[in-house]
């Protein structure tokens, strides 16, 4: 097997592995109604995830998707609230802010040589900020547009659901698989990611390249944040808090290097799951504190970490005896 | 072997300046169709700064590029590879992470529906990497793959790229010498197809092996273009070096310098830099380092101060056995070192004539015992004063002197320490005549003090000039020892000439 997939294979073995265990101490953890729960509970997280992927591919950061996330709320539930226009128009309008934020932000790490996380961290406060400007409280959406969207399933046997927002979530990392693998734009993304300045004498579009990526990541923030509008049908300036630190971690787990370049979308989607499994297999429990799920999703990010290191050591030293 | 006399590339009256120097002095270049054309020169000669202007890095000043007969001005590499001119540098210029493929195409890559076509881009890559008899799997990533193979990868994209010039940077420094003869069959493949071929490297032997031409530019000019088969070596290292100017010049120290050494090194090296050697250097002594780019001089200054550790030998301080196992022991026994590279290795550019002075010192005492302000001040202007330093005052940043200034500054860094073993790797490279002379006498005026100092340099008359011994250098080994009326240019260029009739690679 190539030495890149190694980390995929493992994230896949380590999901794969845990949901045996679960399985064997709840046996009602292997149905479709778990799976659709998982997708759904986690269809906001998944979509931030697929943008974080591809900026971390490239060698970024974006701290601003949780604060990205949380304008999205509170803009819809007011403009909402307010009335006048349909849910489709404010999602496109939103969506068009959050894509202009992200390239905004692009922009300035690029022309400004400034380094992403001081870039996306100013985001950060700004969106955050943005959204308490517009409203303090956590308004409830009771557009009856949002009651039909949430209406919508695809019913699986065994009683599990397909909601909108989890099928919604698969044709995102759907999308992003062929964008990563198969576009231009993709190879380009790697190739920041492999070296900025090399990229830019082998002619890969730096500039346009770099805005396109965070564009993409505020694109994403802006549907997650619609999809977190639908779940919790409500918007309020303080949700999402630290959301983009548990995208970077589903990435991270997924077996994509956080110094960039490598990596897969795929990785980032087994990342999601072993996370919501985790918090699955806490709710099953009951006794547990659902803070456990921070410390096992802690142990296993440090273990990732490690293995990384571990693989491009190895790598290393058979290209010297090479 | 010339298929046609017809030049693929004219430069001619290239000029390019940088503040303080003159980079390129009214350089004419012209390549031929169908040749390996070797373009040489010691280290600061104007070669890479040639062929920065050849291929857009750098605007040059004055001048015209002629390609296959029209004007050209490329404004970046990018553009200077769609005129026609591909460079392949030592370091690999490809991204590691890529597929093979992906490097190939990266930017081209063919597409149906909007997708990259994978499956036709792989097979494309390997019909293109068939053609340099690479059998590769181009799915892998390229740092699967030898420094060897991958810079084959990279002469491919720039051959299918530009397909006109091929520029080679230095492509076998890091190559051994099985590499070496595949990467040469590539080259004579390509000069078969009418490419022009231009070869950057500092291994003669390699020079005589593949090319048709030589250029040899010194200190900005050229000093003339030769048919390899009708120039033999000695008259081409005297090209490079300079020999006409100098044959003449005696030392002035006719008598070695008597008594016992204080500094021994005994069988002293390490595998892969410096192959052990014996060296005494004794108070009082200037012992020169002379020898082509790449034999051994820097690699023999960094053990002797530590910088890397010695993995054979002995070393012993008035009979006296020291570990000289990093700078930090070096500076401790009294040894002092200017690198040659003042802005990576030397100055801190942003810190101030003063801070700069005082660091080898403070590093010396520890961080625990700071000096006083005041003892800096004075340290500072003193060797302010005595070094002669051009400088507004104390506290400008270092980056603003010029650099005879800085070369100066970083002189009186390791003078501040009181060194008693000096070690100086080019201290008059990239500096102005007048600078020049005052290095120089400085070295004289630090001899006559007491100190022993050794003095890497390029410039063979400067040699001569100062040093009551002369080591040779050659292939990494010290070959040879000149002293009393033994040291001329004329016995320095012999030295150093017939080390290569035995082969420099």
């Amino acid at each position: 097997m190539k030495q890149k997939y190694l980390p995929l294979a493992a994230t896949i073995l380590i999901f794969v592995l845990s949901y045996a265990l679960c399985v064997a101490q709840y046996p009602n953890m292997l149905s479709t109604r778990v799976i659709g729960n998982l997708l759904t509970d986690n269809a906001f997280l998944g979509i931030a995830a697929v943008g974080m992927t591809f900026v971390i591919l490239s060698g970024g950061i974006d701290l601003s998707v949780g604060a990205v996330i949380a304008f999205t709320g509170v803009f819809l539930a007011v403009v909402l609230e307010h009335g006048g226009i349909h849910p489709l128009v404010a999602f496109a309008l939103v969506l068009a802010i959050t894509t202009a934020f992200g390239a905004l932000m692009g922009a300035i790490i690029h022309y400004l040589e400034m380094p992403a996380f001081i870039v996306t961290l100013a985001g950060m406060f700004l969106a955050r900020g943005m959204a308490f400007v517009l409203s303090i409280d956590s308004i409830p959406i009771k557009h009856p547009f949002y009651a039909s969207l949430k209406g919508l399933y695809y019913k699986l046997p065994g009683g599990g659901r397909i909601t909108l927002i989890g099928g919604l979530m698969l044709a995102v990392f759907a999308l992003g698989i062929l964008i990563a693998h198969r576009s231009r734009f993709g190879t380009n993304v790697y190739a920041l990611g492999g070296g900025t300045a090399t990229a830019k004498l082998m002619g890969v579009p730096v500039a346009a390249t770099t805005v396109r990526i965070y564009a993409l990541s505020g694109l994403l923030a802006g549907l997650s944040g619609i999809v977190f509008s639908l779940y919790t049908s409500a918007g309020y300036s303080l949700a999402a808090v630290g959301v983009e630190l548990d995208a970077i971690t589903a990435v991270v787990i997924g077996g994509t290097l956080l110094t960039g370049g490598s990596g897969f979308v795929a990785g980032t989607f087994v990342g999601i799951l072993i996370q919501g499994l985790i918090q699955t297999y806490i709710t099953f429990d009951g006794s547990l504190s659902s803070w456990w799920t921070k410390i096992l999703i802690g142990l296993l990010l440090f273990a990732f970490i490690l293995l990384q290191k571990g693989i491009i050591r190895v790598s290393r030293r058979e290209r010297q005896r090479a | 072997m010339q298929t046609s006399s017809e030049n693929i590339l004219s430069a001619t009256r290239i000029e390019k300046g940088f503040p303080g120097t003159k980079a390129l002095d009214k350089v004419d270049f012209h390549l031929r169709r169908g040749e390996v054309h070797a373009l040489l020169g010691e280290n600061g000669a104007g070669k890479s700064t040639l062929i920065k202007c050849l291929t857009g890095a750098y605007r040059r000043d004055g001048g015209s590029i002629l390609l296959d007969g029209t004007e050209v001005d490329p404004r970046d590499t990018f553009d200077a590879q769609r005129l026609g001119i591909g460079t392949v540098y030592q370091e690999v210029n490809l991204l590691p992470n890529l597929t093979v493929a992906e490097n190939l195409f990266l930017g081209r890559q063919p597409r149906r529906f909007g997708m990259v076509d994978i499956r036709a881009m792989n097979r494309r890559a390997r019909e293109l990497l068939a053609e340099y008899e690479l059998d590769l799997d181009v799915t892998r990533d390229l740092a699967s793959y030898s420094v060897a193979i991958q810079q084959v990868v990279a002469i491919a994209r720039a051959v299918d790229l530009s397909g006109k010039v091929l520029i080679l940077d230095e492509p076998t420094a890091s190559l051994d010498a099985h590499e070496v003869a595949m990467l040469f069959r590539i080259v004579r493949r390509l000069k078969a197809r009418g490419l022009g071929i231009i070869f950057i490297t500092h291994f003669l032997e390699q020079v005589y092996e593949i090319s048709d031409r030589i250029t040899v530019l010194r200190n900005g000019q050229i000093v003339g273009t030769r048919d390899t088969a009708e120039l033999d070596r000695r008259d081409l290292i005297a090209m490079m070096i300079g020999r006409e100017l100098a044959a003449e010049i005696q030392s002035a120290h006719a008598e070695p310098v008597q008594g016992r050494p204080r500094y021994t090194f005994r069988n002293y090296g390490r595998r892969g830099r410096i192959k052990p050697f014996d060296l005494d250097v004794r108070a009082g002594e200037v012992v020169g380092m002379a020898g082509l780019l790449g034999s051994g001089r820097t690699e023999t200054a960094e053990i002797l101060f530590g910088a890397h550790r010695a993995d054979s030998g002995t070393a012993e301080i008035d009979g006296r056995k020291v570990d000289l196992a990093s700078p930090r022991a070096a500076i401790r026994e009294k040894f002092g070192f200017c690198p040659e590279d003042r802005k990576t290795d030397g100055i801190v550019g942003d810190l101030s004539v003063r801070e700069n002075i005082v660091l080898a010192l403070q590093a010396r005492r520890g961080w625990t015992r700071p000096i006083s302000r005041a003892e800096q001040n004075r340290l500072a202007d003193h060797y302010i004063r005595a070094l002669d330093i051009r400088t507004a005052d104390r506290e400008k940043p270092i980056k603003l002197l010029s650099g005879g200034n800085q070369q100066k500054a970083i002189l009186a860094r390791w003078l501040a320490t009181e060194p008693e073993l000096l070690i100086l790797d080019e201290p008059t490279r990239g500096i102005d005549v007048g600078a020049h002379a005052e290095i120089v006498r400085l070295i004289e005026s630090l001899r006559e003090k007491g100190m022993s100092l050794i003095v890497i340099s390029s410039e063979i008359e400067e040699l001569v000039a100062y040093s009551t011994r002369v080591i040779v250098l050659r292939d990494r080994a010290h070959v040879a020892e000149l002293d009393g009326q033994r040291i001329s240019a004329g016995q320095i260029v012999e030295a150093i000439a017939a080390a290569n009739e035995r082969g420099a690679a």
